[in-house]
């Protein structure tokens, strides 16, 4: 399902019909992630991936038009490439453990101290909440500092300042409407 | 073989991401391309996580085999970056259009080369 999702992604040239698969796409993905026990991250993948990236596709679409052209050369290099990363990836895929191997290394090393300890000595039952909040809570911190930068950054590119100076030399684009993000 | 089955679908999709990262010459078609690029990385992680016969790792007295927490946690991290990056990169695209008035790749550099 998720595959058929992404060729017809990867292929379609409507700009608009891709930002609706991107949302079917991060839905499927929520359930995939269910089906492997990752209740957490279907959510988050549920809100922000179906709701927040669909919103900034469309409204990204709505200042650069919809349409794909169709490209004149034939990509041989990406394809070559591809080929190359695929047979790589397929060879080393045999030395990965067996799906679901309670046994396999990632199992290991700090899960069972999670999983054993972590209801008792941080509190919360769900085993991934104490994770994130308490033994790794600098990971947190840091991913709050990346999206800092990343709201930082759009609005130095959108921001009002920027554009003033720039269209004064430049020729006014087409539907130069305010972008809300 | 069914032992790989997840391996090789998350790879199929990886490598679908980076052709149309690589392949596209529109920049929003490209965004996607590493949207998927960064989900199939997502599925890598979370498969790798499932301990077969477990359930989800959330404590409960009729359970005793959970699931790896660990990917759970940096993939939730992983999700909101990815928004963040995805953010950024339509901005800039958006930056693009206004500066070049086009957003396929080609136009782009025609322009570039046209007026040094």
């Amino acid at each position: 399902m998720l595959l058929v999702v992404g060729f017809a992604l990867v292929l379609i040239r409507d700009l608009f019909a891709v930002a609706m698969l991107t949302g079917i796409y991060s839905l499927l993905s929520a359930c995939f992630f269910m089906l492997q026990d990752a209740v957490d991250v279907a959510f988050t993948e549920a809100a922000v991936g179906a709701g927040i990236t669909t919103i900034l596709f469309l409204a990204t679409m709505s200042q650069v038009g919809r349409t794909e052209r169709k490209p004149k050369n034939k990509p041989w290099f990406a394809i070559g490439l591809c080929s190359l990363v695929a047979a790589l990836l397929v060879y080393a895929s045999f030395d990965m453990p067996d799906y679901g191997d309670p046994l396999a290394p990632v199992h290991q090393h700090v899960a069972p101290r999670y999983t054993e300890t972590s209801p008792n000595e941080v509190g919360p039952p769900n085993m991934v909440t104490s994770v994130l909040a308490s033994y790794r809570g600098y990971d947190t911190l840091g991913e709050t500092g990346v999206v800092f930068t990343a709201g930082v950054g759009v609005l130095l590119l959108l921001g009002p300042g920027l554009r003033r100076r720039y269209r004064r030399d430049l020729p006014a684009p087409k539907d130069g409407k305010k972008h809300a993000e | 073989m069914s032992a790989y089955f997840n391996y090789w679908a998350v790879f199929a999709l990886m490598l679908l991401g980076l052709y149309a990262t690589i392949a596209s010459d529109n920049l929003v078609k490209k965004v996607v391309g590493l949207n998927i690029f960064q989900t199939s990385v997502f599925f890598l992680f979370i498969t790798m996580g499932k301990v077969g016969g477990g359930t989800a790792p959330i404590a409960d007295s009729q359970y005793t085999l959970y699931s790896n927490p660990l990917p759970h946690v940096l993939i939730l991290t992983a999700i909101v970056v990815s928004v963040a990056t995805t953010a950024l990169a339509l901005a800039l695209v958006i930056r693009i259009r206004e500066s070049y008035s086009s957003i396929e790749e080609s136009d782009i550099q025609a322009e570039d080369e046209a007026q040094p």
